[in-house]
């Protein structure tokens, strides 16, 4: 069995529907669980207060917003070189997951800054970088959405990626090479010394986990979606009719 | 039970509801629009099968 067989739609959506069902259920589980246990079941932070119960919804949707782009990133140069129009429709699929992500991440950030820090925003290297993935991901939605045939959109909408994608990474890995900035090194590590206490650390790694699965749920559902209205738009050219 | 969120409560309440609404917002959203594609699908293929275009 080869990994190139879920470029046919047909057995990419028979695989999809098993997966789904699972996904969807564990994504729910782990969302209920990683948020329930951050918000009602830890302390506050001796230096943040309560305000570190922000970091079970800021740091996954900032995790989800970063590795959509690189998911975006694989499915495009999948596309780009073997030319699998699954691929292509997956990383559409993920966009707007990303960019609601991106959203989140943001306004999450601006909320928790204000307090800790003493302001919304600061042009610092990590969110400099997280507001042009933003951007980037506007950018790649209204791409696909402008231009009609759906081979020249995936092409282009591909080389965008692998531009913003040097965004994508800068936004993971500016605090390694620029020291100036408000914003705080990694959560997690692998190194213990730097990873936050485990009582904050447990549910966090669930909540990781919740969105994670979401996303997963999220891009399969999409990805059938736009096969379908592919698919419904091939027949109605041959029908000479509007979709 | 509501933990004691102090100071902070508006921050740490805003954070919160305004991820679950935009969470729920794409959930709902990307549902919709899957099932408003897949019925269209399922209608042209239909007429697809009637005419004998298939």
């Amino acid at each position: 069995m080869s990994l190139w067989e879920y470029a046919n739609p047909v057995k990419f959506l028979a695989l999809s529907a098993r997966v789904q069902p699972v996904a969807w259920a564990a994504a729910l589980t782990g969302i209920v669980v990683g948020l329930g246990w951050g918000f009602f079941g830890t302390p506050d932070d001796f230096r943040q207060g309560s305000t570190v119960k922000i970091i079970y919804i800021h740091v996954p949707a900032a995790w989800i917003a970063i590795n959509a782009w690189i998911m975006m990133l694989i499915a495009s140069l999948i596309w780009l070189v073997r030319r699998h129009h699954v691929s292509a429709l997956a990383a559409r699929a993920a966009a707007p997951v990303g960019l609601v992500m991106t959203v989140i991440g943001l306004l999450t950030g601006a909320i928790w800054g204000q307090p800790m820090w003493g302001t919304w925003w600061a042009w610092d290297p990590r969110l400099t970088s997280f507001l042009i993935l933003f951007l980037f991901y506007l950018g790649y939605i209204a791409l696909w959405e402008a231009i009609e045939d759906p081979d020249t959109a995936a092409d282009l909408t591909s080389v965008l990626c692998l531009v913003g994608s040097v965004f994508a990474l800068m936004s993971r890995y500016a605090v390694l090479f620029w020291s100036q900035g408000l914003h705080q090194g990694a959560s997690l590590s692998l190194d213990k010394e730097e990873n936050i206490s485990d009582v904050f650390w447990i549910p966090l790694v669930i909540s990781i986990a919740g969105f994670t699965l979401l996303f997963i749920a999220l891009v399969l559902y999409r990805t059938g979606t736009e096969i379908s209205l592919r698919r419904a738009r091939a027949l109605a050219v041959r029908l000479d009719k509007e979709l | 039970m509501m933990p004691d969120l102090g100071k902070y409560s508006i921050y740490v309440l805003g954070a919160y509801g305004a991820t679950l609404f935009l969470m729920a917002g794409l959930v709902l959203l990307t549902l919709r629009r899957g099932r408003a594609a897949r019925a269209a699908l399922k209608r042209i293929e239909e007429e697809t099968a009637r005419n004998g275009k298939g």
